[in-house]
């Protein structure tokens, strides 16, 4: 069996493969809830991360002709991310428990070898209670760093802090 | 008990890279200090993006841009993405950018003092074959000094994206080139504990995918995450 190629980091000039169209999860006519989702990513100093890749996958909706289920944001110089998709639902978790409404995302920078993995929840969901994966942290300080909050009707903003006291919960997955 | 449900198999221990390699410095203060929670792979880790070939168009010859051609040492590059048990991945998307052959990134922010070149845009996108197979053109990168330590430089490299099946086989990873001596030196590519890992970042010269009076051949083979089979307790 051969090993899964090693990781490298995307390093600062990704943009090259840029296309800002690609924030926007909806572009291609998908119907539904349409919400945007924003927030910064910060290092372990504070200070915002200009150069980093953010991208989300959710599997609810399903993905389709009009929704890829996919969006990538560069961060600015303020360190934030933009996009625009639809509102999940909650979707199957392990056995027969159900996942709370969520997305999946993934940072990538330089000074990142290996990309990180996170959840973005919407806080208030009476789902987040029996969510299987929020679940697993124990503290609520911590599982709070997942919770995206409404901060204007229909704009969920979640701050990813790579490293320190507010540190991101980080999955293996 | 059945076997239906599949996951992705765990990373083989030492061959990624540490996120807290002090060596490379941007590390420092953007990798998690803490540990990563492990769990479970559901639908959204299982399922990925689908990108097809009509959405994205691809971008096979990046040796020319707009009819003319790129300076630079023309190569072919091509290999296979498989998993690991050997299937090949078909119709998953590879995204590819790299310095000139000067070692300048057409980006705003490179301010390396080397040549850009208009014929060069750096970026490509190909998908691969039934049989995992994926092809692309373009010009040999150049070396290019970075600020990580007195002297350092960057050797030759690709960078690659790819997707795979599900969210949890997304790759981000570089190609290097056959005998490069900056590969000892390059704290990013010695980043990975596991020697015969990092080394199949390097990239074989293939005479049999070499194009007579045209360009050299380079071969990288590219393994995603394979599918364990797990018994389901009903």
């Amino acid at each position: 069996m051969q090993h899964t190629t090693t990781s490298q980091t995307i390093g600062p000039y990704w943009h090259l493969l840029e296309d800002s169209s690609w924030q926007d999860l909806t572009r291609f006519g998908a119907d539904g809830e349409v919400i945007h989702v924003t927030g910064h990513v910060l290092d372990g100093s504070g200070t915002p991360l200009a150069d980093a890749c953010v991208e989300i996958w959710q599997s609810s909706p399903p993905a389709s002709q009009s929704f890829t289920g996919f969006g990538r944001s560069a961060t600015d110089a303020t360190g934030t991310f933009h996009f625009t998709t639809i509102k999940p639902q909650p979707v199957p978790g392990p056995g027969n428990a159900s996942q709370a409404p969520h997305l999946a995302l993934t940072i990538m920078a330089r000074g990142l070898l290996f990309h990180l993995s996170t959840r973005l929840y919407f806080a208030d969901d009476p789902a987040n209670a029996d969510d299987p994966i929020l679940s697993l942290i124990e503290s609520p300080e911590r599982r709070a760093t997942l919770l995206a909050r409404q901060t204007a009707p229909g704009t969920w903003s979640l701050d990813i802090h790579l490293q320190g006291d507010a540190e991101t919960v980080f999955l293996e997955i | 008990m059945n076997f239906s449900n599949t996951v992705f198999r765990a990373y083989a221990p030492g061959t990624q890279p540490d996120n807290n390699t002090p060596a490379y410095r941007s590390t420092q203060w953007r990798h998690p200090a803490r540990a990563l929670l492990k769990i479970p792979q559901t639908l959204t880790e299982l399922t990925g993006p689908r990108f097809s070939p009509t959405q994205f168009p691809p971008i096979e010859n990046m040796a020319m841009h707009a009819g003319r051609e790129a300076l630079g040492e023309r190569i072919i590059v091509a290999g296979h993405v498989r998993d690991e048990d050997g299937m090949p991945v078909a119709g998953t998307m590879l995204e590819i950018w790299q310095a000139n052959a000067a070692g300048r990134y057409n980006h705003a922010r490179d301010t390396h003092d080397a040549p850009l070149d208009q014929n060069f845009t750096g970026a490509g996108r190909v998908f691969t074959d039934a049989d995992g197979g994926y092809r692309f053109v373009t010009i040999k990168p150049g070396a290019y000094p970075w600020g990580n330590h007195p002297n350092a430089w960057r050797p030759n490299h690709i960078h690659f994206s790819l997707f795979g099946p599900g969210y949890a086989t997304r790759l981000i990873t570089q190609m290097y080139f056959p005998g490069d001596p900056l590969l000892s030196l390059d704290p990013i590519f010695q980043a990975t504990a596991d020697v015969a890992a990092r080394n199949r970042l390097v990239s074989s010269f293939d005479l049999a995918l070499t194009q007579p009076d045209h360009a050299l051949g380079y071969r990288f083979d590219i393994v995603l995450r394979g599918r364990l089979a797990t018994p389901m307790e009903e």
